[in-house]
């Protein structure tokens, strides 16, 4: 017994969970969309994927190494980003581009704040932010589904040469060789806003119409959000803010004019929200830990979705919608302090 | 958190928040309380209680009879020692101690073959006392705290001014993992812990009594309902089963639904709040008037051969009672208490003191993995708000602990409310060590504030 005394303190319990387990089951819970996404975009989709997290894994490594720091690759959270990258891109978008994209996520949403755990803005949503500035055409491209050949051929657009613009002609040529029947172009969102035509919700939700790569399915996407959930990786409270207040506030508006406005039931399971709302709004790092906050947070991302679908100049506002919850996020954390045992308001009053 | 918010915890009978670690109760849950042989020398630190040490009473050479006082309280936040066994005291000097420095302590070489009897005590009739008798009879016993605080109990049995006590809560929870001493307790020896719970509502003029336990006790509510009488000004409860369900302010909140204000004690809501251990030597000693001697600790874990729930003389090293029951490690493998608040021992020398009630060993194998945890930076992830049990922010906690912001801890995160429970530490998926940067905050705001 003459080994050195190890003296630690309590507890000497630890829980389960660890960051790399929480991240590597959003992996896992991301895979059905990213595989549903292949099933319906085909070789183009692959490419993408595998392009955005080749990228966002080497950026990491490459910081990593750059500054002699440790390697975080292990956290797995820049797999994550390159896949919600990839989602979250129009399926035919230009590979080149979507590198760019994916670095801009890791290396100005990610590295440049502190790396894992400082980042104030959801990473993958900077690198689609800086796409959508960047790249305009592009990323409003949208490619019809189930194609025939996808599994034989690229979308003519994918390989697109690093720094040029995508051949459209060649593109439009492609589509219209598909030979699909009334297919116009346009996302069932652009189609709401500006033709007001509402398109079936039951396809939307299982996702079979034009859309970003992995965004088409609602059903799968929420899958996967359940499942998270259940195993305690994932903050309910977000997912059920946002869509219950985009459901609530779209309601409302339907309620005033059913001809004008969409139904609520388009609304949660259109466009990128039901991603938004699971995947991307609840990243822990971005997001408020006070559960009275969690709340606020959803609420706001939710309203302010429904606010600029419906008011603002683009179709689509779930990527604004939750950079603006993020940046709230600190302030939201701030004023939501849960009420401490033992401290009644009254009392709380009298000690500010 | 609303008032309704927290009226349906408490219907459930529970609390907000808190965490559920693996009970690991089965290795001495079933194990009948049993004696364990006298060690040929015991050590009695003078201070194993809250407050100022005692004052020996005895010199080096004397004989001292089993139950006999050796030391006498220091005022009033103190208590008397008694001898845990017949022999002569071998010597009075720095022994090493459970806080890992060395204290005054009393060695008694104890006589192999004495018969061990305790010839201590008189009979006394506890009914006829009046509550200032009683405050005094529970101060000679010597008894504290024995779920771990060690406060000395006749303190909590003066009542501040302008307080009035009309509940006594007896805490039954035994919510730290692995161990088993308080749930024996209330199954073989509930006859003693309702008597004792009697005179603790004498003792306070409190019009009844709540026993409260978990639901992973229910046997141990139909022992004490056994003993109760119908329409009993004592009635035992359980409540849900949740770490820290044991700790006082969440056993108020789960049994009669009431806050205990910060910074203040359960007196200030009208509760006296009493540990399962104590209020049963309570039951057993003061008729008597005898002292504290012995108590009951719950030796479990991988690591043991032979684990159970063992009454030891107060003093016994832990060498003895490891050796006894087949242990091959090392002081590393040991942790004196449960797992969530115990802390680790310098030494096998170490004795069992009057807040010891458990003694858990853990092997090879679980001492490496947990070494191999991984840190992470903080992902502001939340689930250490939503484990803490007083709904403090410990994510905002940690990052200030790690900009060494101590003061602004205290003052606008409320520190200074946190009892250390560690369910932060136990759920942080990043590995932070909260609340052990809790304690170094703490304890640098108090050697500031002593130091100004």
């Amino acid at each position: 017994m003459s080994e050195a005394v190890q003296l630690k303190t309590s507890p000497h319990l630890r829980g389960m969970h660890s960051v790399d387990k929480i991240m590597r089951h959003v992996v896992y819970a991301l895979m059905p969309v990213v595989l549903f996404s292949i099933v319906q975009f085909g070789l183009s989709a692959l490419a993408l994927v595998l392009t955005s997290v080749v990228v966002c894994v080497g950026t990491e490594h490459l910081f990593c190494k750059s500054g002699e720091r440790p390697s975080t690759l292990r956290d797995w959270s820049a797999v994550i980003t390159g896949l919600l990258v990839a989602l979250i891109l129009p399926p035919g978008f230009p590979l080149w581009m979507a590198a760019v994209a994916a670095f801009v996520a890791i290396a100005v949403g990610k590295l440049f704040f502190g790396g894992l755990g400082y980042n104030v803005f959801n990473p993958a949503l900077v690198g689609r932010a800086f796409a959508q500035a960047a790249f305009t055409v592009p990323i409003t491209t949208w490619t019809p589904g189930m194609a025939h050949r996808r599994f034989l051929e690229f979308i003519p657009t994918t390989l697109t040469a690093p720094f040029l613009k995508p051949d459209f002609a060649g593109f439009n040529l492609w589509v219209e060789s598909l030979k699909i029947d009334g297919y116009s172009g346009a996302t069932p969102l652009a189609m709401m806003k500006f033709d007001h035509v509402e398109v079936d919700t039951l396809k939307l939700f299982l996702g079979t119409l034009a859309s970003s790569a992995g965004e088409s399915s609602a059903l799968l996407i929420l899958l996967g959000g359940l499942y998270l959930a259940f195993r305690r990786m994932l903050n309910w409270r977000v997912p059920v803010a946002i869509l219950g207040s985009a459901f609530i506030l779209s309601g409302l508006f339907y309620l005033k004019d059913p001809s004008l406005y969409p139904s609520p039931f388009f609304t949660v399971v259109s466009g990128g929200l039901m991603l938004g709302a699971v995947f991307m709004a609840t990243d822990m790092v971005s997001s408020p830990v006070t559960p009275v906050g969690l709340w606020v947070y959803g609420i706001l991302i939710g309203s302010l979705t429904v606010m600029i679908r419906l008011f603002g100049g683009l179709n689509e506002g779930v990527m604004y919608a939750i950079l603006l919850g993020n940046a709230a996020t600190p302030l939201i954390n701030n004023l939501t302090q849960p009420r401490i045992y033992g401290f009644t308001r009254k009392r709380k009053e009298k000690a500010a | 958190m609303s008032t309704s918010f927290s009226l349906s915890h408490f219907l459930r009978g529970s609390f907000p928040h808190g965490i559920h670690p693996p009970e690991n109760k089965h290795f001495t849950a079933g194990k009948p309380i049993e004696r364990l042989a006298f060690p040929p020398q015991l050590v009695l630190p003078l201070s194993q209680h809250a407050g100022k040490p005692s004052v020996a009473l005895v010199r080096k050479g004397q004989e001292v009879v089993r139950g006999e006082p050796i030391a006498r309280a220091d005022g009033f936040v103190s208590v008397p020692l008694h001898a845990p066994a017949t022999g002569v005291v071998k010597d009075i000097c720095l022994m090493p101690s459970a806080r890992g420095s060395m204290i005054q302590s009393i060695v008694l070489d104890v006589y192999p073959g004495d018969p061990q009897e305790v010839l201590y005590g008189t009979e006394v009739d506890v009914d006829a006392m009046s509550p200032a008798e009683i405050m005094q009879a529970v101060q000679d016993t010597g008894l504290v705290g024995l779920g771990g605080a060690a406060f000395p109990t006749h303190v909590k049995l003066s009542v501040p001014e302008g307080c009035r006590i009309d509940t006594v809560l007896i805490n039954g929870c035994e919510c730290e993992p692995f161990l088993t001493t308080d749930h024996r307790l209330m199954l073989e020896q509930a006859a003693d812990l309702v008597a004792g719970t009697r005179i603790l509502m004498k003792a306070l003029g409190a019009e009844r009594a709540i026993i409260g336990t978990e639901e992973n006790k229910l046997d141990a509510v139909a022992a004490i309902e056994a003993v109760l009488s119908e329409g009993d000004t004592v009635s035992v409860k359980a409540v849900q089963t949740k770490y820290p369900q044991g700790a006082e302010k969440m056993l108020a909140k789960a049994l009669v639904n009431r806050e205990i204000p910060s910074g203040k004690f359960p007196s200030a809501v009208g509760l006296g709040v009493f540990n399962v251990a104590t209020a049963t030597q309570m039951g057993q000693l003061l008729p008597l008037k005898q002292g504290v001697i012995e108590r009951v600790v719950t030796v479990t874990g991988p690591g043991i051969e032979r684990p159970g729930n063992y009454l030891v003389p107060l003093g016994t090293p832990l060498r003895f009672i490891l050796e006894k029951l087949g242990f091959e490690g090392s002081a590393r493998h040991l942790i004196m208490g449960g797992p969530m608040m115990g802390g680790t021992v310098s030494s096998l020398d170490t004795p069992i003191t009057k807040g010891c009630g458990g003694l858990l060993i853990l092997n090879e194998h679980q001492l490496t993995t947990e070494e191999q945890m991984k840190r992470f930076p903080c992902i502001s992830c939340g689930a250490c708000v939503d484990a803490c049990p007083l709904m403090l922010n410990p994510c905002e906690l940690g990052r200030l602990a790690n900009k060494a912001q101590y003061e602004t801890m205290a003052e606008r995160y409320h520190l200074n409310d946190c009892f250390e429970c560690g369910s932060c530490s136990y759920v942080c998926p990043a590995a932070i060590p909260l609340v052990q940067y809790f304690r170094v905050a703490k304890s640098v705001n108090r050697t500031k504030a002593a130091a100004s």
